[in-house]
């Protein structure tokens, strides 16, 4: 294992804290996430309710480890959907170049070309509102076109190079030379956008369930949880605090890996 | 590196501002509220804002409009013949007077003298004839309003006399001459309404606001506002911040919640939303086609118990598709009919066969922060008796083509109220072959009692019968009633003068700044 550098170190440190918490909020939280009456309505932060309840006296701690499981896993999947199916895209056009390359790259500037949540608004429209699978998958379409982006242009670089050269000689079927010679060295590339992508998915996610299209009640995910606290700012401002901040922190720990993996990329260069 | 990390920080902090300023940015953009802020010293600025929940985009033809929310602004706009009260009387209005004929089967109405429209026409007798005839109007097949199939003839006397001829006495007959009175021959009344009430309508900006100005010429007691405007705030989140800025004066239908957080700038008018609020189960569709699931249902909520969680105690409690309001109509017994009872909700439904609980739809419009609530607490109630329920949102377009029109759901949680203060607007609904019956309830005792009810003449039989309706839909579990909302107005320090009344309509016309 190479060395990691300080942005690694405390990426992972704050990922890993925050994964960890993820993991045991899905088997235990203090109370059970939906249970109303669990505290008295709308109080702050003490020693019983952490983070303090909302209005319906629910435990945010509770709910907070439990939507931020919610919000994870779906921007894991989206990054998911995004990263391979743009990898693919990718990789066709940016080594065979050609027709499928203009006609595959045009369609994707033109969905480039929309507002990223719009586009996702669309596909849920259509899907049908009011599921977390449509949002997965509306949100992965959404996500394709920058995959795609990056990996086809980390293809094309690797395309011409001695090595890929040498396997074409030798005999190896394009597939193989895709596969086992150009993907391991785009991973240098891909990390870092993925670790972007989980960013954004994050935040997609929560903008979603904040318009009321994500997640729905009594169901939580952070996204739900800030648009809930935002109509009760002034009576129970840990309550948006609380959520925003785990937010924030999710992105700032998932960003920081990225940061440090691109770091890490250039000194090896 | 220093900066880097400065500048991530940075990023991280404005994208979570992005996120939490997306919903609320669209309400900042309307400083021009401050000058009505100060608008009791302020003899030029005499008009409010006025928040309401969702856009009037059923149609604004109060023939043809739907919608409770429509109805309630535009209540300002139209009048009838006779005009409902906020005692729940009705009072001449159009109409100057009427008499009704021994036999019980002609009214003839005497025109008021100078009504005019908002276009300037005086209100004659053709007027109400076109407008009463529209209504009743059986060539699409049931008229638009129901209760007019018994017209046998609309004829104009002279040109202030009205006779209307029905089929059959009936005692109701009267108040659903609160139907809007529209200019004969005009064909724009769905983009530029016109009609004779207090206020006319100036302007419509689809899913932003509606405008209303005083009609100078309103024959009746003149509303004191110059104009108002309704902004439509389809996100509820951003109401208590829109109240607070400046943005809205005045505003119906908040929560508890909203209420708490608006300090000293206003004060709450607190009044009751005369709506059945009920989670409404959709009788054709299974399991709830059995009437022992129905019932399981209702003694697994606890109706107070909802109100005190969600609702911070403000509400009534009911047990039918009545409210208190009505008063005579209102059998207060029915409402602890089913008391919370998990042992006999899971008995129950073990013997409809389902004795480990089901999974349940509840669709609820994303608009009403109530309903969404009461469903939040719903959901809690009935994973006791173990059935999972599962809260859909949808929009309130959606919600009125899909559900309403569509009867494709399986429950719903929403208010349903009455287009005309009789029994009858509530209890109607329910008969089996009624347009309007979303839930496809159908019982055959329920329709031979309205067929009862509206052979019933004297006014005692009659409201005897419609309890008996009431208790038929509680003792089969119609639906699982919940309460009667509390409505919580909240209006600027100030302003005076917010009238209840026992329909669902915003009068506005008594609004006015104090001296």
């Amino acid at each position: 294992m190479k060395r990691l550098n300080g942005y690694l170190k405390a990426g992972l440190l704050l990922t890993g804290f925050l994964t960890l918490l993820i993991v045991v909020g899905y088997f235990w939280t203090p109370y059970d996430p939906s249970a109303m009456m669990a505290g008295p309505k709308l109080s702050g932060p003490t020693l019983h309710n952490l983070m303090g309840t909302d209005n319906f006296g629910r435990d945010i701690f509770s709910r907070v480890l439990k939507g931020a499981g919610t919000t994870f896993a779906i921007a894991a999947a989206v990054v998911a959907i995004g990263a391979v199916c743009g990898t693919v895209i990718g990789a066709l056009t940016g080594y065979f170049g050609g027709v499928v390359d203009e006609v595959l790259m045009r369609f994707n500037d033109a969905l480039t070309a929309f507002p990223s949540i719009l586009l996702a608004l669309v596909i849920i429209s259509v899907l049908g509102p009011g599921n977390k699978y449509n949002v997965v998958l509306a949100l992965g379409i959404v996500f394709i076109p920058s995959f795609a982006r990056v990996t086809r242009t980390a293809f094309a670089a690797l395309r011409d190079v001695n090595y890929v050269k040498s396997a074409r000689l030798m005999g190896a079927g394009s597939g193989r030379i895709l596969v086992v010679h150009i993907l391991p060295n785009t991973i240098q590339v891909l990390l870092p956008a993925i670790t972007i992508g989980f960013n954004n998915a994050v935040l997609a996610e929560a903008s979603m369930s904040y318009l009321g299209i994500g997640v729905t009640p009594p169901d939580a995910s952070l996204g739900y949880m800030l648009s809930e606290a935002q109509s009760m700012f002034t009576a129970a401002p840990w309550y948006a605090v609380c959520t925003g901040a785990t937010i924030i922190l999710l992105v700032f720990g998932v960003g920081l890996i990225g940061e440090g993996l691109q770091r890490r990329g250039r000194e090896v260069d | 590196m220093k900066k880097k990390l400065m500048a991530f920080l940075l990023l991280a902090s404005l994208l979570c501002a992005a996120l939490t300023g997306c919903g609320g940015s669209s309400t900042e953009k309307t400083p021009e509220g401050g000058q009505t802020q100060t608008g009791s010293t302020d003899a030029v600025a005499n008009d409010i804002t006025v928040g309401i929940a969702q856009d009037l985009d059923d149609s604004l033809d109060p023939h043809l409009a739907v919608a409770a929310g429509t109805k309630e602004v535009m209540f300002n706009v139209f009048e009838g013949l006779m005009k409902p009260t906020s005692t729940g009387d009705l009072t001449p209005a159009v109409a100057e007077s009427y008499t009704v004929s021994e036999d019980r089967l002609t009214y003839t109405f005497t025109l008021r003298e100078g009504v005019k429209f908002h276009n300037g026409d005086e209100v004659t007798a053709e007027d109400v004839v076109y407008s009463i005839s529209r209504c009743a109007d059986t060539t699409d097949g049931t008229p638009l309003v129901e209760a007019f199939s018994v017209i046998q003839s609309v004829e104009a006397v002279d040109a202030r006399t009205v006779a209307i001829t029905i089929s059959e006495p009936s005692n109701e007959f009267i108040s659903y001459m609160t139907t809007a009175i529209l200019p004969a021959g005009y064909d724009q009344q769905d983009t530029a309404p016109v009609g004779t009430g207090p206020f006319k309508f100036v302007s419509r900006a689809a899913q932003d606001n509606i405008v209303l100005e005083k009609f100078d010429e309103y024959w009746g007691t003149p509303a004191y506002l110059d104009k108002v405007t309704f902004k439509i705030m389809e996100n509820a989140d951003s109401l208590v911040m829109s109240l607070q800025s400046g943005a809205i004066d005045l505003c119906s239908h908040l929560t508890s919640t909203q209420v708490a957080q608006l300090g000293g700038d206003f004060y709450v008018a607190e009044g009751t939303m005369n709506l059945v609020q009920a989670l409404y189960l959709n009788n054709a569709e299974k399991p709830f086609d059995d009437v022992r699931v129905r019932q399981a249902l209702c003694y697994a909520v606890d109706k107070q118990g909802i109100i005190d969680l969600a609702f911070d105690g403000y509400g009534s409690p009911i047990g039918s598709s009545m409210y208190p309001a009505f008063g005579k109509y209102f059998d207060e017994s029915l409402t602890n009919y089913y008391t919370k009872d998990v042992e006999k909700a899971k008995s129950l439904l073990t013997d409809a066969g389902y004795p480990n609980g089901f999974e349940m739809t509840i669709t609820v419009p994303s608009n009403y922060q109530p309903h969404i609530d009461t469903a939040q607490v719903l959901v809690e109630q009935l994973k006791e008796i173990g059935v999972t329920a599962k809260i859909e949102l949808v929009e309130w377009g959606t919600w009125v083509s899909d559900v309403y029109a569509g009867r494709q759901f399986q429950s719903t949680v929403v208010g349903v109220d009455a287009s005309n203060m009789t029994a009858r607007a509530l209890l109607e609904r329910f008969t089996s072959d009624y347009a309007k019956n979303f839930i496809n309830y159908n019982s055959a005792d329920y329709d031979a009692l309205f067929q009862q009810a509206l052979t019933t003449y004297d006014d005692a039989g009659q409201t005897a019968i419609y309890k008996a309706m009431e208790k038929n839909l509680t003792e089969n579990a119609a639906n699982v009633y919940i309460q009667d909302l509390a409505d919580l107005v909240a209006v600027r320090q100030g302003l005076e003068g917010v009238t209840f009344y026992p329909i669902y309509v915003l009068d506005l016309s008594t609004v006015r700044y104090a001296e």
